[in-house]
């Protein structure tokens, strides 16, 4: 079947897309966009996650059809052009990336939350990051990055 | 290769030793460009799928392949007699099929391979391959492999079903102490669960041989093994790193890779691999399950007399690396302590069950939690403070280890346990409760009732790189030019980046010792001579030893074309006062210094088979842990409130790095202690995949305030000691330690269930 989406602000098409195929293998393997990870494919780790329709999903568990039409934003469409987006540098500059295998969906989960809630509480980052998981830091530098993209969020619309 | 595997990394953030630079790699990770195997892609690419067996002991009377091949969009179903060299591979010893042949060892072993045009369709065609089996009786249980009315499982292994068996004699064998506490202790199957799944793409070459990208830990050694199998001359396969994600000792075996060379020689066509999570289980080899009997005997003012103890490692149905795991778990069995007798026999043993071998902690895990379990024990059958007790027996600089061996550099055990000690207790929880900070969470099974708080201690010992006589050595290539008018280092090894930072420090080497800004970091392959394996906390040591020594050669060569000269700094050719004499700019010209150097640590001797004496292991590494736990002493949940941990790393290479290492390597700790156990019935997983294998949220994962030490060994590059693992040891035993003081329970097994706490 054919399958168009609008991914990262474009609209891309893409062709036999067999029935059973997950949003994540279409977009990693038909369109090019490796970044959302492929740790489980059963929507325990998160390392998959994606926006849909301004939505964060684990992309393994959406069928490439039901994104028929519909917004997709991955980790390659955070940021413009060669710069990073503010949770991305906060990633790199708190030493929150080891492996960096889960990075990308804690990336979209940590930009959904920072948006959503620049002044969370740890209980509250720990809560918005739970569907996660990352095997390499123990998460400390994680609450650390996503806690110094947060306040210059929150600095921003003081 | 339409999808870069092999690009370089420039670093020009600066950054020497000592400093805390950003990745080189972190851009590329943050942006979701950094390409993992399982990224790779390649036109005209083929996927591979593998059928396992789904029995743990069987023999195979008849294979059909027909089936397979006759599905549409499948290019080839391959099995053991397509094997093109030798059938058997393993890391320390070849008993492993590519392809299972005659009869299948473990459930999960592979029988057959396919190649297709969709994963789906290699996937379902491996399915439709017909194995026709003879049910056996499996050996589930390591004790009774040990027996003699015990099937054999490998009728060529001289020991019947016995890989190694260690012996520790130290001492007086029969000596007498006032107090005596004794105990047996169980340790579960833990897995790596590394989340980047087992991958990689082999490419056909014209050269007959093949071109494989894959995420491993040691580039050379799957070279080698990959190699006898496909029956080529090494040359001809050349290995390149892939993206890792995550490594944990899980991807020190083979997996996939003779399985796509097999299927890309075969067709013709690049083949790419991936496993799925649940194959991922069956995929690599785990943490070896132990029982682990101890005594231990001390007088009443609580100095140690003697330790007995007999060790039982499951190394499952293939050798791997369980006979150094046995060398491991003995010769560190009585722990960071001065012992003046010691008994142990440790043996690792084959059964049905899956393969064990090399995970973080490496045999070290398994014995710190009994030995711990045992001080503590100890602790209070004298009366003391657990703490007291262990201080007053830990090793120094100049203790003897059960083995003979003297400790050579700073052991600073009676430190790190006052450090985690002295810590602030957390506060307790208090009304009104946050249902969050309370076991059991926003379940809501609490308000705060029947809520006990316990605090225990653990602290561990761990040997740095590969011990008992083994060649540990690593290659690097520094070459020095100017591009674009500036000096530039390269640095070209072949270590594997598994996550843990080694390509920020290979720069941070160069800059340190060639004094220039911009380093490029070229892309591990074979191409440059063996680095060892990303294991054994070893790769700083060594790797980083040998990218130091390259750059002194390089170093003293343009010292010597500049005719005069101490050192290289900013750019310059400065004298031993700083004064600049020199710009390298100048001295270097158009003619590159390069050089290539292999670095050994100083050698370690093979234990004494009957004694198990010897100078084994090149550098010890400490770390002690405190945890604080609350417990839900009705329901049997823990909630484990903070973990704090010690520990001496000679010199902090990284700071940030160190600290990464030391958060992560204690969290895979309280996995061990609470959630993480692969559940093996009969032979056969019972949880393969991460709805049934828990591994730590960060809403299991507490505060972990941390002392670093740096006392220098003066043995080792720049004073540094390996970090990796001995966090990974201390924090089980601390955690269950803590359960014990909240419950009063005896806890035995890691991990605790809440069947054990409640039953």
């Amino acid at each position: 079947m054919r399958v168009t989406i609008e991914v990262n602000g474009e609209r891309r098409t893409a062709d036999d897309v067999w029935p059973g195929e997950s949003l994540l293998y279409v977009l990693r393997e038909r369109l090019g966009l490796p970044g959302a990870k492929n740790a489980c494919e059963q929507g325990e780790c998160g390392s998959c996650t994606v926006y849909l329709d301004d939505t964060p999903v684990c992309a393994c568990l959406v069928a490439a059809g039901q994104a028929e039409g519909r917004s997709v934003r991955t980790v390659e469409g955070l940021a413009g052009g060669d710069g990073l987006d503010p949770v991305q540098e906060a990633f790199v500059a708190t030493g929150a990336v080891q492996c960096g295998f889960c990075t990308p969906g804690l990336i979209v989960a940590a930009h959904e939350l920072v948006h959503r809630d620049p002044g969370a509480t740890d209980a509250e980052i720990r809560e918005a990051l739970a569907g996660n998981l990352c095997r390499c830091t123990g998460y400390e530098k994680i609450l650390d990055a996503v806690r110094l993209a947060a306040a210059k969020k929150a600095g921003e619309r003081a | 290769m339409s999808r870069a595997t092999t690009e370089s990394l420039t670093a020009t953030g600066g950054g020497r030793v000592g400093d805390s630079p950003q990745r080189p790699d972190g851009n590329l990770k943050v942006r979701g460009e950094f390409a993992y195997s399982s990224d790779l892609w390649h036109e005209d690419m083929l996927w591979g799928a593998t059928l396992r067996s789904p029995h743990p002991h069987a023999r195979i009377r008849g294979l059909d392949v027909g089936p397979a091949l006759a599905v549409p969009g499948v290019y080839a179903v391959l099995t053991h007699s397509d094997v093109p060299g030798e059938n058997l591979y393993g890391l320390e010893h070849p008993d492993q099929p590519v392809l299972a042949g005659d009869v299948v060892r473990y459930q999960g072993e592979p029988v057959a391979i396919v190649a297709a045009d969709h994963p789906e369709t290699a996937r379902r065609a491996a399915a439709r391959v017909r194995v026709d089996y003879e049910v056996l009786e499996p050996v589930t249980d390591a004790e009774t492999a040990l027996r003699a009315d015990a099937p054999v499982l490998h009728p060529t292994n001289p020991d019947g079903n016995l890989v190694r068996h260690v012996r520790i004699r130290h001492g007086d064998p029969a000596p007498a102490a006032d107090v005596v506490v004794s105990g047996e202790y169980t340790v579960g199957m833990q897995d790596q669960a590394f989340l980047g799944p087992e991958s990689g793409l082999a490419v056909p070459a014209e050269d007959g041989g093949v071109d494989l990208y894959v995420a491993t830990q040691w580039l050379h050694a799957d070279q080698r093994q990959v190699a006898r199998a496909l029956g080529l001359p090494a040359e001809r396969v050349r290995l390149h790193l892939a993206g890792v994600g995550g490594a944990f000792g899980a991807r020190e075996d083979l997996s996939m890779q003779v399985h796509a060379c097999m299927l890309a020689l075969r067709t013709g066509k690049p083949v790419k691999i991936v496993y799925g999570r649940e194959e991922s289980f069956f995929g690599h080899v785990h943490r070896h399950p132990a029982v682990l009997r101890y005594e231990h005997g001390a007088t009443r003012d609580g100095d140690l007399v003697y330790v007995r103890a007999e060790m039982i490692l499951d190394g499952g149905a293939y050798a791997s690396t369980t006979a150094a795991v046995t060398g491991n778990a003995a010769t560190l069995g009585a722990g960071p302590y001065r012992v003046p007798n010691v008994h142990v026999d440790c043996y690792g043993v084959y059964t049905n069950n899956p393969p064990c071998g090399a995970m973080r902690g490496f045999g070290a895990v398994q014995a710190c939690f009994a030995y711990e379990s045992q001080m503590d024990k100890l602790a209070a059958a004298l009366g003391m403070s657990e703490v007291d007790v262990r201080v007053r027996n830990a090793v120094e600089q100049g203790s003897v280890m059960p083995t003979g061996q003297v400790v050579d550099s700073a052991a600073p055990v009676a430190e790190l346990l006052a450090l985690v000690r002295d810590r602030p207790m957390p506060p307790a929880p208090s009304a009104p409760y946050d249902l969050r900070e309370l076991p059991g969470g926003v379940s809501n099974t609490t308000h705060g009732e029947g809520v006990v708080r316990g605090v225990g201690y653990g602290v561990g010992v761990k040997n740095v790189g590969f011990s008992e006589g083994f060649d540990d050595y690593s290659t690097a290539r520094v070459r020095l030019e100017v591009v674009g008018g500036e000096p530039v280092a390269s640095v070209h090894t072949a270590a594997a980046e598994v996550g843990q930072g080694l390509v920020t420090l290979k720069a941070q080497i160069a800059r340190t010792e060639l004094g220039v800004e911009r380093v490029v970091i070229l892309p591990p392959d074979t191409s440059v001579g063996s680095a060892g394996s990303s294991s054994a906390s070893r790769q700083s040591y060594v790797t980083g030893g040998a990218v130091r020594a390259a750059c002194e050669e390089v170093r003293a060569a343009v010292l010597a074309r500049a005719g005069a000269g101490a050192g290289l700094a900013g750019g310059k050719v400065v004298s031993a006062g700083g004064d600049v004499l020199a710009d390298l700019v100048e001295v270097l010209g158009g003619e590159p210094v390069e050089r290539t150097v292999e670095w050994r640590h100083r050698p370690t001797e093979a234990l004494d088979p009957s004694t198990g004496k010897g100078f084994a292991h090149v550098q010890y590494a400490f770390a002690a842990h405190r945890a604080v736990v609350d417990v839900d002493v009705e329901l049997g949940l823990v909630r484990v409130v903070e973990l704090a941990c010690a520990q001496d790393v000679g010199r902090a290479m990284n700071p940030d790095a160190v600290l990464g290492q030391i958060q992560g390597g204690s969290a895979q700790g309280l996995g061990l202690a609470v959630m993480e156990e692969i559940q093996v019935v009969d032979g056969v997983v019972r949880n393969p995949s991460f709805t049934d294998y828990l591994i730590p949220t960060v809403l299991d994962m507490p505060t972990m305030p941390i002392d670093v030490l740096e006392y220098a060994d003066p043995h080792a590059p720049y004073g540094l000691r390996g970090v990796g693992e001995p966090p990974t040891l201390s924090s089980t035993p601390a955690i269950v330690a803590a359960i014990r003081a909240a419950t009063g329970r005896a806890l035995t097994r890691a991990p605790v269930r809440p069947e054990h706490i409640v039953g």
